[in-house]
This record gives C-alpha cells, structure tokens and sequence, in this order.
C-alpha cells in the first residue's frame, strides 16, 4: 500500500516536470544548490511516442500521429536512478529532471526538492490553467429566452 | 545504346542559394523567429502538425519558415524528419473527456452539462479585414469569469442511454490498432487504419469530400453532437517504471458527427456517428474528417456504396499529401529517354497511320479501275 503511495507521488512529480516550461525548470534548478552529480546512463535521447485515441472517444484504441518525447536517466554517486520523460526536444530539462527524480529518493534531499523545484513550479502550472479557465470560462454562452406574445 | 547524361550540379547548387535568399526576401525587414510563427501563426503551425503527423510545435515553425509558408512542403519536412527518429512506444489513449477544454460547442443540445463553450473562434466574426492588424495595436485582455464547476463529459455520454444513438466503436476485443506508419495499409481496412489515414490526411480533400456527401453524393444527413477543442494529457508505460508516466499535454480537435439513419438490413434505425480527432486547434479538418468516416462506414452498415466519399480505397488512397504531392510532381523531373522512346513510338504509329489512309484512299479507285 504504501508503495503505492509512492508510485502514486513519483508519478506526479513526472508530471509536473513533464509540464514544467523549460527555462523555469533550469533557474529553479540553478537556484536550488542541488548537487547536480548524476552520472547519465541513458541519453538524453529524442525519439517518437505514437499517439493512440479511442473510436468516438471511449470505443477502441486508434493510433492518430506521432509527438517527440525526449528521455534521460541517471545515477546518483550514492547508487539512485532517476528517469525523466517529457514532450518535446529539450534535453537539458530531461537530464535535470532526471536528476531531480533521482534526488526525490534521497530523504536528505526530497524536502528541498519539494520545496524548492516542484513546489514553485506546481504553482505556476495551476495558475497557468486556472487563467486559462477563467478566459474560456467567459466565453460560455448564457441562453435567455424571450418573451413574445401577450400573457 | 544508352547514353548517361550529366550535368545540372552547379545549376542546382546556385538554384539553392538562390531560394536561400529569395526565402529571407527584403534584409530591410527583420527575420521571423520561429516564437513568432509559433504565437502568431498558431494554426498555420497546427496544421502541418496534423498532416506531418508529428506533434512538435517547435520543428513545424521551423518548417513553415524553411518551406517560405508552403504548406505541403513544409508537412513533407517533418514527415521526413519522422523517419530519422527512433519509437519509444504506444501511449495509453487520450482521454479527450478530461480534456482541458478551450472550445467546446454542440449544435444538437442546447443546454449540455459544460454549456456552450465557444473558445477563440472565427465563428460569428463579420469576416471584414481589420487594418488595424496592419500596425501593432495591442489588443485588450482577455475577460476572465469564475468557471463553473459542473464538468463536461463528450455529448456521446450523455445520450448513450436510449440506444438511439449507437456506441463508440468497439473493434474485436484485444486485437493491436493498426499502424499505416509500420506495416502498408491493405485494403479493406479496419476503422482503426483508417482513422489513422484520415487524421493525418489532406484538409482540403477531406473538406471536399466531406462536403460531397451534403451534396447528395453519398448523403448521411450529419449533425455535429460535439466539437472540443482543448489540452489532453499523454501517457507512456515504460519497463522501468511501474506506473504510466505522463509526458505532458498536446491539443487535439475532436468531432462527434451524429448521423440520421434509417436502418438497413443488417442495423435498425437510429443515430449512426463518425468521428474526428485532429492535432491541434483544427475545427474544419475535424468535422470533414467524421464526414468521411462516416461515409467510409457504408459497407458496415449495409448502405449501398455509391459515391467517391464511400469508397475507401479512392478515399485513403488519395488522401495523403506527401504521396500525392510526391507523384504529381515527379512528373517535372528528366524524363528524357521516356519520353524520346514514347517520341518514336508514336512516329512510327503516325506512318502506319498515314499508309492505311493512303491504301484506303487508293481502293476506290482500283474497284473502278477493276470494273
């Protein structure tokens, strides 16, 4: 159970980095003192992640194009792994995320991670969405209905 | 005897320095940075995600600005960067009803959980060129409103209960979607394949043919239930990790077309739908594309197959822009040597030609001569 919790928390730190624009993620990173020590094993790599939807949205899988996802691991001098995967080409923001996953393990360091890189970018990304809702949200048709007629 | 013919190198390499300076045009004028394609040229740059078939707002800008705003040539671009990279996996498939929704409208159901959501649209616009858009003006901020929160499931959802609107399409249990990038598209094919054809397929054929069968030509009398535009999140599972990870989000356009049917023999009367899920913010392309799926489903459903749109090898055969732009124009390339040997051919049909009608121009006068 309580490696599912885990999972569940690494899961949504993948998303967050995933999300994360670039640049914020480099100067949070810069900023945070972080030791950036992580040896890659793997990439930064580019490649292609075929895209699947469903037939009239919940019927079966269909394979409808192709994005650019950009990976990276690493190993940390004290022996953890960390991963990234995001959308996209960057490759620095996949080996800091890398480094930021492998660090997370780390229980001297996960607390600063929160607090310094996934905190502040969490933020940004909910401000980011709750904008945009706010916008789209007043573009919704309200529907009046008008009287004619007598009585 | 067969004589190799060289030649053109230094033709072709001034050629391509001249189109190197023709694209960066007037030096006066400042060059465009692929932020300002991306922002400014948003749909421009969501199409030729959508027919590239590659979803990287990024490289499309790149190749709009190095194909000088041909669009053809610019989705030719990143079909061929594709092949350069390798595949990482599937991804599990979208949710498009926990799409982060920009647009959202149905033309069926006036009062839909979610409302009447109309987005950034051209719709209701007067279509009169603004001149202010010529200068720099800033436009104002955009309104903002407190979102209701009563959600937004996909119009299909919410009318699926009676059983007069038919389900999503469901293809045989555990069978792998078809992949056209890996293995040649063989004809008949699944809705799956072609789903796959039309959503990287060319707007302006499926536009086309979409409007065909409002015409008459293969007519299945559409409704749009839903169009949504907005963000959806993408999922990967990889071996190293035992959770599907999330890569972020990609825009996508989906279409509900729901179709008036009145049965045939195999179907009962009901509501038949075609459906359309497009890269990006790409409303036409969406809608024309449930047309054809729809239209393409005639065999399935027991319609008689009468028209262009019906016919799924016309269809998807020609739907392709880079394979059709690729065999047009081959034909500008030196065909020298086809062409003297059709040149002889058809001198030598000429003379045999021009022998009969003499023959036959000299008999009459041999029957008279004879009698």
């Amino acid at each position: 159970m309580r490696e599912d919790d885990g999972s569940r928390r690494r899961r949504e730190a993948f998303a967050v980095l995933a999300a994360a624009p670039a640049e914020m993620l480099a100067r949070l990173w810069r900023e945070s003192g972080l030791p950036d020590e992580g040896a890659l094993l793997r990439g930064p790599e580019t490649g292609l992640v075929a895209l699947r939807g469903r037939i009239g949205g919940g019927g079966s899988p269909f394979n409808f194009g192709e994005a650019t996802v950009t990976r990276a691991s690493v190993k940390l001098p004290s022996g953890e792994i960390g991963h990234a995967y995001a959308l996209g080409r960057d490759r620095e923001k996949a080996r800091i995320s890398a480094n930021i996953d492998a660090l997370r393990q780390k229980p001297d360091f996960a607390a600063a991670v929160e607090e310094k890189i996934l905190g502040p970018l969490r933020r940004e990304l909910q401000e980011r969405d709750e904008q945009r809702r706010a916008e789209i949200a007043a573009t919704r048709v309200e529907f009046f209905t008008m009287v004619r007629g007598e009585d | 005897m067969y004589v190799a013919v060289k030649g053109g190198e230094a033709a072709i390499r001034n050629a391509h320095r001249l189109l190197a300076d023709r694209r960066r045009g007037d030096r006066s004028v400042p060059a465009l940075t692929l932020e300002q394609v991306m922002e400014q040229l948003a749909l421009a740059v969501d199409r030729v995600m959508a027919e590239g078939s590659l979803y990287d707002p990024g490289l499309a800008a790149l190749a709009i600005k190095q194909a000088r705003g041909d669009m053809i040539e610019a989705i030719f671009l990143l079909r061929a960067y594709r092949t350069t990279l390798p595949r990482f996996g599937y991804s599990r498939p979208i949710d498009t009803a926990k799409m982060l929704v920009e647009r959202r409208v149905s033309a069926t159901f006036k009062d839909l959980p979610g409302g009447q959501v109309l987005g950034p649209t051209f719709d209701y616009t007067h279509r009169l060129l603004d001149p202010a858009l010529a200068g720099d003006e800033q436009p104002e901020e955009p309104e903002a409103r407190e979102p209701a929160q009563d959600g937004m499931p996909r119009v299909s959802e919410i009318l699926a209960h009676e059983g007069l609107i038919e389900e999503d399409g469901f293809l045989s249990d555990g069978e792998e979607p078809a992949d056209i990038t890996r293995t040649p598209p063989e004809f008949p094919l699944g809705r799956d394949a072609r789903l796959q054809a039309l959503s990287r397929g060319d707007e302006g054929f499926l536009l086309a043919l979409g409007y065909s069968t409002q015409r008459g030509f293969g007519r299945n009398h559409p409704f749009v239930g839903e169009v949504r535009i907005g963000e959806v999140e993408i999922e990967l599972d990889v071996p190293e990790l035992d959770f599907p990870v999330p890569l972020g989000r990609i825009r996508v356009t989906e279409c509900q077309m729901v179709n008036q049917f009145k049965g045939s023999m195999k179907v009962p009367p009901q509501f038949t739908r075609g459906y359309g899920l497009v890269f990006g913010q790409s409303e036409r392309k969406a809608m024309a594309m449930s047309l054809c799926d729809r239209a393409l489903r005639a065999e399935e459903l027991g319609e008689d197959i009468v028209a262009p749109a019906q016919d799924e090898e016309f269809v998807i055969s020609h739907s392709d822009n880079v394979q059709a732009t690729g065999f047009v124009e081959h034909l500008k390339l030196p065909h020298y040597v086809d062409f003297q040997a059709e040149l002889g051919l058809v001198r030598q049909m000429r003379s045999e030609f021009e022998e009969r009608r003499q023959a036959a121009a000299n008999q009459p006068e041999r029957k008279e001569a004879a009698e």
